[in-house]
Order: C-alpha cells, then structure tokens, then sequence
C-alpha cells in the first residue's frame, strides 16, 4: 500500500501549528514513515497537485480565499482543521465581538476598506465541509499524531469527550478557582494534558467546548466562588466567540 | 536589444506567512521590482480594545508562532512600562533565558531548514535527512534544547503560558536548570558543526549601505531592555519609538512599512551584530572571525551568518545566566501587582527578526484603550525593496531569469521574514497597482 500524501495549507493563522509539527523532532521522522508530505509551504519548496489528506492551519475571514478552499475540498480525501483558528475560529473571532467596520476603522483609520475582510472571522466549517479537527492554540503535537495515524487506519479521531477539569485533577494542581480566579476548565474539551492550569495559568478555552458542556455545574461553581457568570462569557470571547453560548 | 523579464514568485516558500515576489523588466529597463504582502488581515489592535492587561500577553502571543515570546515579552515589558513595575534582578534573567530560548528556535529554523537547503540544492530540509544526516540531527537538538528552555521558564516556547506582567507563574528547579545547563555545554559542539558548513558555503556578492536599527544597552548585547540605536543618528529612547519607526504605508503592501534617517533601514542579527559588535562574546567574536564577518558588513546574505555567531554568543550568555543563577538560589517572586491608573507604556524587545515594539494604553480598571505593535519585518520590508531594486539592474544580462528569480528568493530569505507578523493588521489587495 502507497502512503497517504498529506498537504498542509494556511489561512488566516499565526501558522504556529505548522511550526509545532516542524517542532515534532523524533515523532516527525516517524510520521514520516506512514505518510508522504507532498506540500508544506513553510518548510519546502515544492507544491502538489494531488494529494489524499489536506491539513488545514487558520480561519476563513476573506471570500476570495473561497476558491482556493474548494479546490482543497475538491481535492482531498480527508480535511482535517488544524488548531483553534481552523476548528472553532480561535483568537480571529475575538474581533467578531465588533462591528467589521469599527475593527477597519481602528487599525487603518485614513482608508478602512481598501482591504477585503469579511464580516466575521470564521472556522473552515464556514467555508467547507470538515471531517476531522485537532483542536488547540497550538495544537499538541502528540495528539496531532495520534489523530493523522488513527484516520490513516480508518477509525475515529479518537478525541476526549471529558473537560480539561480531569486532566488537571490527575495532575493533582489546586483548582484555581480557590485562588479567586476565573478558568474554563469545566467545559473545554481535554486532551492538553491541561498545560495551562499546570504552568500557573488558567483555562482560556483554546480547545473549544466539550460535547454537551455542563453549563449549570458552571454556574454552580461561579456561584460558589461568588463570580459572576459574565466573566465566563467575556473569556470565552478570547477562543470561542463562534462556539455556541447558551446561558 | 534589452532584456525582457517577468518573475512573479507565487507564495514565497519557506518564509512565515505569505509574501510574493513581482520583478517587471522591459527592454533592460526596470519598471516595477516589488516585494508584495498578501497575508490575510488578523486585526489585532482592535481585538486588544476593551480587554484586560492580563489577556494582552495571551492576546498578542496569537500575532505569531514562531514569534510568540517575542510578542509576549514586549506585551509584559509594555504593561510593566505602564503600571511601573521594575524588572528584579532574577525577573530580567528569566526574561533573558525565556527570549534566548526562542533565539535558538528561531534561528536553527532559519538558518537549517529554511536558508541553507537553497546553498545545498535542495528544495527542502527533507531530502537533507538522508544527505546531511548528522547536520539535521544537530539542528534538531539545537532547536529542541530552545523548546526545553521555553518549557523550563513558561510551560511551552510556542504560546507560552508562565509569562504574566511582573513575573513568572511558576519558576524552573534546580535539577531542571542543572540539566539544561549541561545541554547548554553539549550545544557549543553541536552548533560548531553548523559554522563548519556554513564556511564551506557560497553566499551571494552583494553590498548596499543602509542604516541599522536595534537596542541599545551600553556593556551588553542588548535583548530585553534598553535604548534604540541607529547607525545613522545614535541613541534614542525607547520611549520615543514613533520617531524611529514612521510607520507608513504603500498601495502594493498593506504591512506597515518604516523609515528614519533614510529611505529604509534594516532590523535583526545583522543589525545587532553591527550596532552591538563590541558586546558579543569573546567566542562568537572568534567564531565571526573564522567566518570573515566584521562590522559594518552591508551585505544582507550575511543575515543568516549573523544569526550562527548570535548563536554562539546566546551559549555563553545562557551558561553565565544559569550558572549564576545555581551559584546565587532562586528566590520565590511572586509578581508584581500592578495598582492600576490610566497609564501608556512602551516595551521595546530584541526578537530573533530584529527590535520589536509594544504600546498600550490602559483605562483605570486595567482595560486596553489603544494598542499598537510595531513589527520587525515590517521595518524590514522597504530595505529588502531596496536591495531587490538594487540587484536586479546588475543582473540584467548576467543572470539568467531562474537565476535571478533564486536570487530574490534567497534575498527575501536572508531577512528570515515574518510575514505572518508583519501583516497582523493588514492585507494586500491589488485596489489599484501601485500607480498614481
């Protein structure tokens, strides 16, 4: 059997997941042995036409990226959505909290619509159909490679479904709401090993919501530490402005 | 009878962030030679209004991977500059090692993956695994001893999590910073190798004088405080950024381009090497030596050559820091908490690209009123114009067009652009070609 080619490609991103996976050092030569990368544009010159697995780093914010995303849909196989940007919007949907004409306005105030820019900054699912995404800001690449080898094999992606709360518990840290502070850990999906909470940080969300997200239990627990429950909105505008919020 | 030459490089490759090539020659004369930007437009300073001073640092950190400790220092040194929390002796060399960790990230990328596959023939650092394999085992330590050390002070180099205004959240052990230590020692050997080949390559002929612009601290090799230095003009407040950076605009590029005492400057190893030549190491002098660098060099293909013997000086540097830290114990800092007021900062940092710049300004409840960054690349990109305007009349009848088209390439490669930051805020779209 002739391995699967893979083609990363990039939109609106900070293309820090391509560079996490240049960072995969040993686990990239392994990779390497399963799948064929035929285009990487931050790493090599050359480019492809054919390719089965597209991997896709960055957020859908200009139509005349459109084109150029149907001909990838077209093309491959399998389109994976490669970090927040790509899965869930990510940090480019912060500014969908804003007018597209205020968010013009204030960074290029003498010409505000020279440039195209749609209205909202959106995952790839806004622009095509996504069959698999490896969530994070970045996304960890252990679990990157987890996921590419389970759908070369033809199962599941094989992503928890339990919130950042359970890892952070197994890494036995004191949970930062009794330092007063605010974290999203109840209901943002795991599988980061809950970097943040475990380097002195909190939840910020990166990874998006879990199935089903208990949104009372969050309530309860904001409660308990008498915060109020806006706080949780206002940090689930950094990653999640486009995640459904039902309070 | 003139040549005639179209060269439009789609998507330069190996770069961060997308940038295309447009050199427009008839009959020998040169009509149009641009460096074009067309990254999409993030809108950053505008995601930064109404947010917290704690979410700034997590905020801009997204500008750019490979840049995020860049963006992270310069975002804390902004917020400290503005509620005036000062840098304790232990704060500035976690800083300092945090931001020398993303030097060797950054410029083993470069320089290995990125840079050197052009001298060798090769289209990637792919193919280098099997003909270069010890040299791509080399790099692949070196840039993962960088991780290590971002991993060590703030949880992770890409995005890191432990760097807050006014401190770190958590702080490294002694074991960890033993280990690293010896790392550290064991690179010196590693990173030889590379200087060795970079010695038996040929770099591109080519000079042009320009100003050089970077930080200033008098007896060091300045990276995470200081004042700016032109090579023009001298010292300038880093207050007084603006005066320095005259951001401004062109039709064909929507990155903020800069200017000071001429039509451009350069940022970045080459800058720092020329402007703060005195302060390298006595080893990264040597090693300079051994490569026939000497200040002022103006030629920009040397960039990558500045980068290894920063390299060199970050080893010495980072064993003094560590070995001064073990001698001396950690102390347990808890950060700085600032007592907030309506106040404006500055923080000027050195990234692996060149000087970078921070401003923000804060309402009495912490919150972001304006913000600005200013972007190495950005800086950068009116001189690469320059040289490209510069090298192609030369190379006309002497170069064939893949020649040249290579040529530009390895150009725009050598300033290790980052396009990705350069454009946090704008975007290319040809609304009309650069002509009046």
């Amino acid at each position: 059997m002739s391995k699967p080619k893979v083609a990363f490609f990039d939109f609106t991103s900070c293309e820090g997941c391509q560079l996490s996976i240049l960072n995969l050092e040993t686990e990239l030569l392994e990779l390497l042995d399963i799948i064929d990368i035929v285009e990487f544009r931050e790493a090599m010159s050359e480019k492809s036409d054919t390719y089965d697995i597209a991997v896709i780093e960055g957020s859908f914010s200009r139509d005349k990226d459109l084109k150029r995303l149907k001909k990838i849909r077209e093309t491959a196989g399998v389109v994976i959505a490669m970090g927040s940007c790509a899965h869930i919007g990510g940090i480019n949907s912060l500014r969908n909290n804003q007018t597209r004409e205020d968010v013009q306005r204030i960074v290029y105030p003498d010409n505000p619509t020279l440039y195209e820019t749609n209205k909202k900054a959106l995952p790839i699912s806004g622009a095509i159909t996504v069959d698999a995404f490896v969530p994070g800001c970045p996304v960890d690449v252990k679990e990157f490679v987890k996921i590419v080898k389970n759908l070369v094999l033809g199962k599941a992606p094989g992503l928890p479904t339990y919130p950042v709360c359970v890892e952070c518990k197994m890494n036995e840290n004191t949970c930062v709401y009794e330092y007063g502070k605010t974290c999203l850990g109840p209901i943002v999906r795991a599988g980061c090993d809950a970097v943040c909470t475990s380097n002195g940080g909190v939840c910020i969300g990166c990874r998006g919501l879990i199935p089903n997200p208990n949104i009372n239990s969050q309530k309860d627990i904001m409660e308990k530490y008498g915060l109020d429950m806006n706080l949780i909105m206002d940090s689930m505008n950094l990653f999640m402005t486009e995640e459904p919020k039902e309070v | 009878m003139g040549e005639t030459i179209k060269i439009d490089v789609n998507h330069i490759t190996r770069v961060e962030g997308h940038g295309d090539i447009k050199i427009d020659v008839e009959n020998g004369v040169v009509k149009e030679c641009k460096l074009e930007i067309v990254e999409a437009p993030r809108f950053f300073e505008a995601m930064l209004k109404g947010r917290h001073y704690t979410e700034a640092a997590i905020i801009t950190s997204r500008i750019c991977g490979i840049c995020s400790v860049g963006h992270q220092l310069a975002s804390v040194r902004a917020t400290e500059d503005a509620f005036g929390l000062v840098l304790t002796k232990q704060n500035r060399q976690l800083k300092t090692l945090l931001d020398m960790g993303q030097y060797f990230e950054s410029h083993v990328l470069h320089v290995y993956f990125l840079a050197v596959p052009d001298f060798v023939g090769a289209q990637s650092v792919f193919p280098l695994i099997s003909t270069h394999k010890d040299v791509v085992l080399s790099a692949l330590k070196l840039k993962k001893l960088g991780h290590d050390i971002g991993d060590m002070i703030a949880g992770r180099l890409v995005h890191p999590i432990g760097i807050i205004p006014g401190g770190f959240t958590k702080m490294p052990t002694v074991e960890r910073l033993e280990e690293i230590l010896d790392r550290i020692k064991d690179a010196r050997g590693e990173l030889l190798k590379g200087v060795a080949l970079i010695k038996t390559l040929t770099l591109p002929d080519f000079t042009r004088e320009t100003e050089y612009i970077s930080m200033y601290r008098k007896g060091e090799y300045a990276f995470i405080d200081g004042n700016i230095f032109s090579s023009d003009k001298g010292e300038v407040s880093y207050k007084d950024y603006r005066k320095v950076t005259n951001e401004y605009l062109v039709p064909h590029s929507t990155a903020k381009r800069a200017k000071f005492s001429r039509n451009s400057y350069m940022v970045g190893a080459l800058a720092r090497f020329n402007n703060n030549y005195e302060w390298l190491s006595d080893s990264a002098k040597s090693v300079a030596e051994d490569l026939g660098m000497k200040p002022i060099c103006y030629n920009p293909y040397l960039n990558t050559v500045a980068q290894m013997i920063e390299l060199v000086h970050i080893i010495d540097e980072c064993e003094s820091i560590i070995t001064d830290m073990l001698n001396t114990g950690l102390k347990v800092e808890e950060p700085a908490k600032p007592v907030l007021k309506k106040c404006t900062g500055v923080g000027a940092v050195e990234v692996p690209r060149g000087i970078l710049f921070h401003e923000y300004t804060f309402d009495e409840a912490g919150y972001i009123v304006e913000a600005n960054c200013v972007i190495p690349t950005g800086q950068n990109l009116q001189n690469i114009e320059d040289d490209m305007k510069a090298i192609v009349p030369v190379a006309l009848g002497n170069r064939t067009r893949e020649e040249l088209t290579l040529d530009m390439e390895m150009l725009v490669r050598a300033y290790d652009p980052c396009i990705s930051c350069s454009c946090h805020l704008l975007d290319v779209e040809f609304v009309n070609d650069g002509k009046k």
